[in-house]
């Protein structure tokens, strides 16, 4: 597995863990009730799992086994700002919910993760060819 | 396929199939206004999807095609991968039963058993986790 994908999906494990933890916390407070502030955590159970677990692991395991160039995956840079990209992304959604003056920070976030989902399709397209070059 | 690997990626359908009725079910609620705990099955809905569907596959996919962590372990811990497929459904059948149930009569029960089921799931995942941790490494 090459360093990238090892990174993508390393975050989406911890991300998986994280979400899990929230989504037991919400899912418990239906039963006893725990805190008001539980279910503020909703948005961020949502982002982690949806973005952090399924997206990230998605394209940390299409970097490792897309069709390649002999050994080599064509430009890395994309993928790698993706990576920085999706994750910055992601962090600035989940604050949003928990600093209502920053109203911005939504929209910045779901800019980020917009631009980082663009940046590895654009690495991924010329990947995405038959094993045999005609 | 290894044996591990079959029954997520078969139970991982079933739960596709549940979660697609369970879509229906809830698209019921504007003529059904009588039945008050249809409502309780749209987070359930999401979560057959989600957790059920798109998690138990990755998570049986992922038990197979890895790299292997050693070659004593190729694929890690077989119990630890059992765990992780034995608390995560449990998991999910108890909210099935639990989250409706405490909706319709508001018992201790249904309320302990809903802590039970989120604290099923997470074990499974952390057994999950535990397991793929060390298969995710540089050749």
């Amino acid at each position: 597995m090459p360093r990238l994908s090892v990174w993508f999906v390393r975050a989406s494990l911890i991300y998986l863990m994280v979400g899990f933890t929230l989504g037991a916390l919400l899912l418990a407070n239906k039963g006893v009730f725990l805190h008001p502030l539980v279910w503020r955590l909703l948005p961020a159970h949502i982002e982690l799992l949806l973005m952090g677990w399924v997206v990230l692991l998605a394209l940390g395991v299409a970097f490792w086994i897309l069709p390649r160039w002999q050994t080599k995956r064509g430009n890395e840079k994309p993928a790698w700002a993706a990576l920085l990209l999706i994750n910055l992304g992601l962090w600035c959604v989940i604050a949003a919910a928990w600093l209502p003056g920053y109203d911005d920070l939504l929209w910045w976030g779901r800019s980020l993760e917009a631009l980082g989902v663009a940046a590895f399709a654009f690495h991924a397209w010329p990947r995405v060819k038959p094993w045999v070059e005609g | 396929m290894p044996p591990i690997t079959r029954t997520y990626v078969k139970t991982a359908l079933v739960y596709l199939v549940l979660a697609l009725m369970g879509g229906v079910f809830v698209t019921l609620r504007p003529v059904a206004q009588l039945v008050p705990w249809i409502a309780a099955f749209t987070p359930l809905y999401f979560h057959f999807f989600m957790v059920g569907w798109v998690t138990q596959l990755i998570m049986g996919i992922a038990y197979w095609m890895f790299p292997r962590k050693s070659k004593q372990q190729p694929r890690g811990s077989e119990r630890l991968a059992w765990a992780a497929y034995w608390l995560l459904n449990l998991g999910l059948v108890l909210r099935l039963v639990a989250e409706p149930a405490l909706t319709l009569t508001p018992l201790a029960l249904w309320s302990w058993l809903l802590i039970l089921s989120a604290t099923l799931q997470w074990l499974g995942g952390a057994c999950f986790v535990a397991n793929t941790w060390p298969r995710v490494k540089e050749k």
